[in-house]
């Protein structure tokens, strides 16, 4: 360890530390432009200079490249410092007069403009993307090119890179934003990566928390476009992360867990509005659907909260329910239940933020159900909000003519809106069939998984031990989903706080004086639950067949196979099922 | 003829198809009484014995209904009556019953309204054949 001394307070640091790093460590701002963890040291923009003392002598140095040394003393905001830096500032802001961070910069050293004749580059070669690009992504797509004033970054013959990986981290690092990657430095066009979280209304970058209250709350890496798993460069994050936490090497596996009881709750889709191009989803831009807005209210959402659609306030907003849902005799017959209150709810928010807006909304039966959710709709019509009645069969139409949306609907005048929301259908997820199989569940005709009984089991399913929760099972709102998710969390534990569990007393049995050992019925079980062994008949070893009753589920298709009639499966004998023939008809 | 109401013994599979029937029920959903239904826990079980059985012990037509292939409760079972329901029907011709006075139908825990079609469709297609009197016993 080394003994400094920053602005005379005493600081103990590693050795091999530069001064800037030493200064952060003892929370002295020391200002940089050309300086990035991640990267080596460069001293090009010449605003770190501090000074020294050792004996008697005084020297400026650049800090970010200066290595400490024991009983160094640094002074960070002498006048001589001071004066460096804003001849500095005063050069750079003549360069680049329109750059914001240089004009602040420049204010707090108080300099102005005016000695130097002005430039209007954004650019002051502080050579970040050069050396990030070359470090880390190992590229090297761009570099300086020219000599003295002429000096510049660009790539090879100004043509843009094919080498680029249009990854965007030069775009990151640059302090000045003067970076225009898809039009001069790449020939490879950039892919924002869309978050999912946000409906696909902002970026996200490749590694990161998928969503806020992600549990476990950590993030992962996007391996299909993380630059270290696509080129064996970067790896910076590794740089940062001072847990030494990231793990480039972790893959998807799947993983094997012995359970007693499985409980169902995949969840929906949302119901796509392109399928009706009448609505203009996907069209114009200005309609969205209620899951975007949810998003676009958020204070964790793409606009931190606020109402905005192409960058502005909407003063008409006009709201459409039932989108895809109770289509007589379609695929989507039912009612999606939420549809009425959140949209009530997304009334009152856009009224809450937006005071003067005028709002809309095309219902088709208002379903108010729950407690406390018909004074909630009153309330929103109180504040305001027109409820539009809509007949089921008559299209409603939204077109858009000069910038200006325009929703038709039968025996509603025009509306003019700035932002239409769709209350979209809540689907089966694409999935479930595929699910239901794997757990040899059912599904009822609308494609949500089917309960055992639609009024006294409404949380099993037919299959023992598997049990329904939430809108896999059918749409519902909150209340319902953490109802029927506590029925089904109870229903699994009383099974699971059982020592034993009682069958059914339906497994088949072998009458050993009958069966010929043909092992017709090993072949056709399903289970494997019938294997031939030895017996002693009349003094001679013969082979019959046994069951393990622990195997069999009862399905019975040996007995319907056996010749001889010696396997029967309990309660469903021959002679059972032959009285109850001769009962009935 | 018109007044011919034929008696139909339904097969059904505890899984899929009895729950499709009750499922008919809980919905309300009306279907004419000819059909009485004996359940087993899988349409595997369902011997062919049954249904000659059926037909001589009065039935005019006889229903196998499992669980949609893919969707057997116990993986195989529907299959296995769906190979017998074939082979049956070769013999059926032979001992001179008309091979449509045995039906199988798919029908999931899901489908009380395909349960109803079903049934209302093998009624008509008994009713077009008339009542079995070729091996019935009294």
């Amino acid at each position: 360890m080394i003994n400094i001394k920053i602005n005379s307070v005493p600081l103990e640091v590693e050795e091999g530390t530069t001064i800037l790093e030493a200064a952060k460590k003892g929370d002295t701002p020391i200002p940089t432009l050309c300086h990035h963890p991640a990267l080596d040291s460069f001293g090009a923009c010449r605003l770190c200079v501090v000074e020294i003392h050792y004996g008697k002598r005084v020297k400026i140095v650049t800090s970010c490249n200066y290595e400490v040394w024991d009983g160094l003393e640094v002074f960070t905001d002498t006048d001589r410092v001071r004066k460096s830096r804003a001849m500095t500032l005063e050069l750079l802001l003549a360069r680049c007069p329109d750059v914001r961070m240089i004009k602040d910069l420049a204010r707090e050293y108080g300099v102005k403009q005016g000695r130097f004749s002005e430039e209007s580059d954004n650019c002051i070669l502080c050579g970040l993307c050069v050396r990030i690009c070359k470090e880390r992504m190992g590229v090297g797509a761009a570099d300086f090119v020219g000599r003295g004033v002429d000096m510049k970054i660009d790539t090879p013959y100004s043509r843009g890179s094919d080498a680029c990986l249009a990854c965007g981290a030069c775009v990151t690092v640059c302090p000045t934003g003067a970076i225009d990657l898809e039009k001069r430095f790449s020939r490879n066009e950039p892919v924002p990566l869309k978050s999912v979280f946000n409906a696909g209304m902002s970026t996200k970058p490749v590694i990161a928390t998928p969503f806020p209250q992600a549990v476990p709350n950590i993030p992962v890496i996007d391996s299909a476009n993380c630059v270290y798993l696509r080129t064996g460069g970067c790896r910076t994050c590794e740089t940062f992360c001072e847990a030494k936490a990231i793990d480039y090497d972790q893959k998807d596996e799947t993983v094997e867990v012995d359970v007693g009881t499985i409980i169902a709750a995949t969840g929906f889709d949302l119901y796509n509005p392109e399928e009706k191009p009448e609505y203009g989803y996907g069209k114009y831009p200005e309609v969205i659907t209620g899951l975007e807005f949810e998003r676009l209210v958020s204070a964790s959402g793409p606009t931190g909260g606020k109402i905005l659609i192409n960058g502005k306030e909407p003063r008409k907003v006009v709201f459409i329910q039932c989108v895809g849902s109770r289509e007589e005799g379609g695929k989507r017959e039912y009612c999606s239940r939420v549809c009425c209150m959140y949209t009530a709810k997304h009334a009152h928010l856009v009224k809450e933020r937006l005071k003067d807006a005028e709002i809309s909304i095309f219902y088709t039966d208002l379903r108010a159900f729950g407690k406390g959710y018909e004074e909630f709709v009153n309330r929103v019509k109180d504040e305001g909000t027109t409820y539009r009645r809509r007949e089921l069969n008559e299209p409603i139409e939204v077109t858009k003519k000069k910038g200006k949306l325009t929703v038709t609907a039968k025996g509603h005048p025009a509306l003019e809106a700035d932002m239409v929301i769709l209350a979209t259908a809540v689907v089966p997820r694409e999935d479930s069939l595929e699910l239901a199989r794997k757990l040899n569940i059912s599904l009822s005709p609308d494609g949500f998984f089917l309960e055992a009984h639609p009024k006294l089991k409404p949380v099993e399913t037919l299959t023992g031990g598997i049990f329904l929760a939430g809108c896999a099972q059918g749409p519902k709102d909150i209340p319902d989903t953490v109802s029927q998710a506590s029925g089904a969390a109870s229903r699994a534990i009383s099974i699971l706080s059982k020592d034993t569990i009682m069958m059914e007393a339906i497994t088949a049995a072998v009458n050993e004086a009958k069966c010929r050992g043909c092992g017709l019925c090993v072949e056709i079980c399903p289970f494997n639950a019938i294997e031939l062994k030895e017996i002693n008949r009349l003094g001679y070893t013969v082979k019959v067949a046994s069951v393990n009753e622990a195997l069999c589920k009862g399905c019975g298709s040996c007995s319907a196979a056996c010749l001889s009639q010696a396997v029967q499966q309990k309660g469903f004998t021959d002679t059972q099922i032959l009285e109850a023939i001769r009962g009935i008809v | 003829m018109s007044s011919f109401e034929p008696r139909i013994v339904a097969f059904l599979c505890n899984w899929c198809s009895y729950a499709g029937a009750d499922l008919a029920g809980t919905s309300r959903i009306k279907y004419p009484p000819n059909v009485r239904t004996i359940r087993v826990m899988c349409s595997g079980r369902i011997n062919p014995m049954f249904i000659v059985n059926a037909l001589q012990e009065g039935a005019d037509g006889v229903l196998i209904s499992g669980c949609h292939p893919g969707d057997c409760h116990y993986s195989k079972g529907n299959y296995y009556a769906r190979r017998r329901y074939q082979v049956m029907k070769n013999i059926l011709e032979y001992i001179g019953i008309h091979p449509d006075r045995v039906r199988m139908s798919w029908v999931s825990a899901g489908e009380g309204q395909k349960f109803a079609d079903v049934i209302n469709e093998v009624i008509e297609g008994i009713k077009a054949l008339g009542p079995a009197e070729e091996i019935r016993r009294r």
